[in-house]
């Protein structure tokens, strides 16, 4: 058993949350009490539960009928664990489109079988795509509503995939359910036999979880803690602690600590409070080394393959805060376990997001924006490009005088 | 034998977690309830700095009411592996005999847990507080941030959260204010024990069936301990606790399961949450108001 991480996508009124619900209920991933209590505040459905409300879990979101931010729910099946970061529709749905993107291994992007394809859909999956998730679903939604017509679900595929043409996707999967009747969520639909392909919920089971990075050559371990145990000159102690992205270490494997460039040999690794020969992707663990090197938190253990150091990258990022972005401002840079102040040296572009293009000599970036900047720090950070190690390439930037986390970013 | 992939995928992600803590945080403590979830967080601050002891202090936020097998289970894994543990009581309140059945389930829980929290974080000057709370609890927890930042009185704000994206945390406050830190995010209760039997984990024997004498209040079987003047509605059932809290607010499940196995089996197959079985939940939004005045 492992665990798929996944985002939803949808507009206002898709019915992303019934399908949310739809999911819980039928894998028995929301428990009778919390449907008991629903059952008395609920007004609107067929078999008496509004679906919709499993997810809506603060007072204001209740009452007002919207989902505020992102939601995390959890349920599981015998073959997988599933996490899901809901996402709102309409409410700064790019800031949280792009939060529940950067930690998901796929997206569901729902479609209104009445509407078709939106503008919105198609910023669902820009926005999926640029944070590197390679498995999409398209769940045309409310089949029901349209009598279960294939032709107008052909369409709408054949419509989404014109937008995804030049994208490198491998993986776009359509399927067309009712979530508030259940058809072809986790059982077959008896309403559409001319749909023979998986339900939602075996294509959640069986999609491939991209391993972020194993397939790359990269091994990156940024050092989180120095563990140091004084206790006489023999027995001291120091090990790095933090966690592995991308390619297995091993021990007696030859490493280089960025930014000094220092060559040493892994002489042991902890994991789970004992020692092992290799740790994967992901693994948190302690490296021992065999030469006594000057090592902080923020330096990176790594495999023999280059890493970018410079203090001025490329980067595309979303704007997240109320406030645009004050090219004059020193803002903080955290970035693999370093923060330093940085400011925006150029607005290169931003992205249009009616249709997606760039514009170019962009003056300002605000809330829900995605642009392309140059950004200048104040020391050297060693880095990756996004494509190549989510952690050594992504970054999050705060505003130091509200202390808000203001946007996110990806080194291209 | 090493873990099933998920969960150490969870295990992974916590200690990933307990660590930005000590590296971002001048003054962090642990919340140690003696439930299963403190038992689940303990045994992974032990891992996450092993070969070092745990590089916080734990707090227990004694109501007084707890009962008598936490106490000594408390006292004994404590003592057992050299943990520094504060135990903060609000003695006022437990003077005045501050009881659910007298003063309200509210008004009791926000003296002896929330004024109590608060007021051990504000003595301590700890500026980030590590709770096993979890998303898949409750519904205002699934908003829950992993670094869930409060003002300097201790409150929640959850419309005006800080976006948190990857796994890079928001660690910056101002003097005065703080950070709860849920590493125990992303696991569901069926993981909490299912993680329990792989990994071996010591729990309060109160989690396992055996014959108890229990008061049935409404749809609640109440522990007697808890009021020893009930003469009426007793019952002697097998049973066992999905769920710990304060004797008078915590309610036993009808079970047999006197065995890690058979535990594991009931949460794998539960079709009732386990917060059903805690009094403090109840009424409408009442997890939410208590999180926005500061409880975990």
């Amino acid at each position: 058993m492992d665990i798929l991480r996944f985002a939803t996508a949808g507009s206002v009124d898709d019915g992303k949350s019934t399908l949310i619900g739809r999911l819980l209920y039928d894998s028995k991933g929301v428990f009778l009490d919390q449907i008991e209590a629903l059952q008395g505040s609920s007004t609107s459905s067929e078999n008496g539960i509004n679906l919709a409300l499993f997810t809506d879990g603060l007072k204001a979101e209740r009452e007002q009928g919207i989902t505020i931010d992102v939601a995390y729910r959890y349920f599981s099946t015998n073959i997988r664990k599933f996490i899901i970061a809901d996402t709102p529709g309409h409410f700064q749905y790019t800031r949280n489109m792009f939060t529940g993107a950067s930690n998901s291994d796929l997206t569901i992007i729902l479609i209104d079988a009445r509407k078709g394809v939106l503008e919105q859909s198609k910023r669902h999956f820009y926005i999926s795509w640029l944070l590197g998730i390679r498995n999409i679903i398209v769940a045309v939604n409310k089949m029901d509503l349209i009598e279960f017509n294939q032709e107008q679900f052909n369409f709408i595929k054949k419509d989404f995939l014109s937008i995804t043409k030049n994208t490198k996707v491998d993986k776009i999967n359509f399927i067309p359910i009712s979530a508030l009747n259940g058809d072809n969520v986790v059982s077959k639909s008896k309403n559409m036999p001319w749909y023979k392909s998986k339900t939602l919920i075996e294509l959640l089971e069986t999609a491939h979880i991209d391993e972020d990075n194993t397939e790359l050559s990269v091994s990156r371990f940024p050092v989180q803690l120095v563990n140091r145990i004084d206790n006489d000159k023999v027995n001291d102690f120091r090990g790095f602690m933090g966690t592995l992205n991308g390619k297995s270490l091993k021990k007696g494997q030859q490493v280089l600590i960025y930014p000094s460039k220092f060559p040493a040999k892994i002489k042991d690794i902890i994991f789970k409070e004992s020692s092992v020969d290799l740790i994967s992707n992901s693994d948190s663990a302690t490296i021992v080394l065999d030469e006594d090197i000057d090592i902080s938190r923020g330096d990176i253990i790594s495999n023999l393959t280059n890493i970018n150091i410079s203090n001025i990258f490329k980067s595309r990022i979303c704007w997240m805060d109320e406030e645009p972005l004050d090219k004059g401002k020193k803002y903080l840079l955290k970035h693999s376990h370093k923060a330093i102040k940085c400011i925006f040296k150029n607005i290169i572009s931003k992205v249009d997001m009616k249709n997606l293009d760039h514009i170019d000599l962009a003056e300002n970036i605000n809330i829900n924006d995605i642009g392309i900047v140059e950004i200048e720090v104040f020391d050297n950070i060693c880095f990756d490009s996004y494509k190549i190690n989510k952690e050594t390439g992504s970054f999050i930037i705060i505003d130091l005088e509200s202390n808000n986390t203001v946007a996110a970013g990806i080194i291209i | 034998m090493s873990l099933s992939k998920y969960l150490q995928e969870l295990e992974n992600e916590s200690i990933y977690i307990l660590r930005e803590v000590v590296a971002e945080f001048f003054n962090p403590v642990m919340l140690y309830s003696v439930g299963k979830d403190s038992s689940v967080m303990l045994r992974l601050a032990q891992k996450a700095f092993y070969p070092s002891k745990i590089p916080f202090p734990l707090l227990h936020v004694d109501t007084g009411y707890k009962f008598k097998e936490m106490y000594e289970f408390r006292d004994e894994l404590v003592s057992k592996i050299g943990a520094n543990l504060i135990i903060h009581r609000n003695e006022k309140a437990i003077e005045k005999g501050m009881h659910p059945a007298k003063f309200g389930v509210a008004k009791c829980c926000g003296a002896l847990k929330t004024q109590a929290l608060l007021d051990a974080l504000s003595i301590n000057k700890f500026d980030a507080a590590i709770g096993g709370a979890r998303r898949d609890e409750e519904k205002s927890r699934a908003k829950e941030r992993v670094f869930s930042f409060r003002d300097k009185f201790g409150q929640w704000n959850p419309k005006a959260q800080r976006p948190e994206l990857w796994n890079n945390y928001n660690p910056i406050i101002n003097e005065g204010e703080s950070v709860r830190v849920f590493p125990l995010s992303s696991w569901t209760e069926s993981d909490i024990w299912n993680y329990i039997k792989e990994e071996k984990i010591e729990i309060v024997p109160l989690y396992f069936a055996k014959k108890r004498k229990l008061v049935r209040e409404g749809k609640n079987l109440i522990p007697l301990e808890s009021n020893r003047q009930q003469k009426k509605n007793i019952e002697e059932v097998s049973s066992r606790f999905r769920s710990l809290g304060c004797m008078p607010c915590t309610g036993a499940v009808v079970s047999d399961a006197d065995n890690i196995e058979g535990i594991v089996k009931e949460a794998n197959s539960a079709i009732r949450s386990e917060r059903e079985t805690r009094i403090i939940d109840h009424g409408s939004n009442s997890m939410e108001d208590k999180k926005k005045e500061g409880y975990f």
